[in-house]
């Protein structure tokens, strides 16, 4: 598939742990740097804003598609691409972001895939995601020093 | 129709348009086919496939609407060849947003072994 991006990582803890930090809606928020107004609720709308410095009235806009306990959370969002009308007005295309657990001997995968940019039109495509967090190579920057200290 | 000169894009190719043109099983077969490097005729491209050469002429005008292939004339005939960059400004894309994916992913993996 041309038009998906899978990225996975190992996590040294155990599943029902990584699920909080999906599910509960708070935990969400602060790894993902985005203040939501509500819990996840499966087919229903998400709202909020990011709270990465900088890009606080950057709108965070998601529907609930699957929450299926342990396993899998999906969610679709949006392909605004940072403009802030589309935002307010939102857009036709929205792209399928699924998380998938995995229970592993000493921890957890996580696997997370992102769909659906085939229908996405330049430029926003190549905006989608990155200006929803904004400022990445800081945020880098951030993770290497924090998991340095 | 776009231009049939192999060095100059009609226009910069839209990633979204590009994907739509890979979606399919003819394309990427001729894609593949193309990747030799050297421009080909129809008839050398359409060999064993199952289908007519108007068929391979439909699918090859919607890889160079995408900017994916040009096309030149060779006496006679047409050849064509694969155009890189289009591809690679499409694995590019994609390679940004998963880099971002990365970043949320570690971030998520250190909160998580934090509270351990």
């Amino acid at each position: 598939m041309t038009d998906m991006i899978i990225r996975s990582i190992e996590i040294a803890a155990p599943v029902e742990k990584v699920w909080d930090a999906l599910m509960d809606y708070k935990k969400f928020g602060e790894w993902f740097r985005v203040k939501l107004d509500q819990p996840f609720e499966l087919g229903k709308p998400s709202t909020g804003h990011m709270t990465y410095p900088g890009y606080e009235d950057f709108a965070w806009t998601a529907r609930i598609v699957a929450i299926d306990p342990m396993t899998r959370f999906a969610y679709e969002w949006p392909a605004t691409g940072g403009d802030k009308a589309l935002m307010k007005s939102s857009v036709p295309e929205w792209t399928l972001v699924e998380f998938i657990l995995e229970p592993l001997p000493d921890g957890t995968k996580i696997t997370v895939t992102e769909s659906g940019f085939d229908k996405v039109p330049e430029p926003r495509r190549s905006n989608v995601l990155r200006s929803n967090s904004g400022g990445w190579t800081q945020q880098m920057e951030n993770i290497r020093t924090y998991a340095e200290r | 129709m776009p231009s049939a000169d192999l060095t100059t894009p009609a226009s910069p190719p839209a990633p979204a348009a590009l994907f739509a043109a890979l979606g399919d099983t003819t394309r990427l077969a001729l894609i593949q086919r193309l990747s030799g490097g050297a421009g080909q005729s129809i008839s050398r491209l359409g060999e064993g496939l199952p289908m007519s050469r108007q068929a391979i002429r439909k699918h090859l005008s919607v890889l160079e609407d995408a900017g994916l292939v040009g096309a030149r004339a060779s006496g006679r005939e047409m050849l064509y060849a694969l155009r890189r960059e289009p591809i690679e400004q499409a694995r590019a894309c994609l390679d940004d947003i998963a880099q971002q994916w990365d970043v949320l992913l570690q971030r998520l993996k250190l909160e998580v072994e934090q509270k351990e």
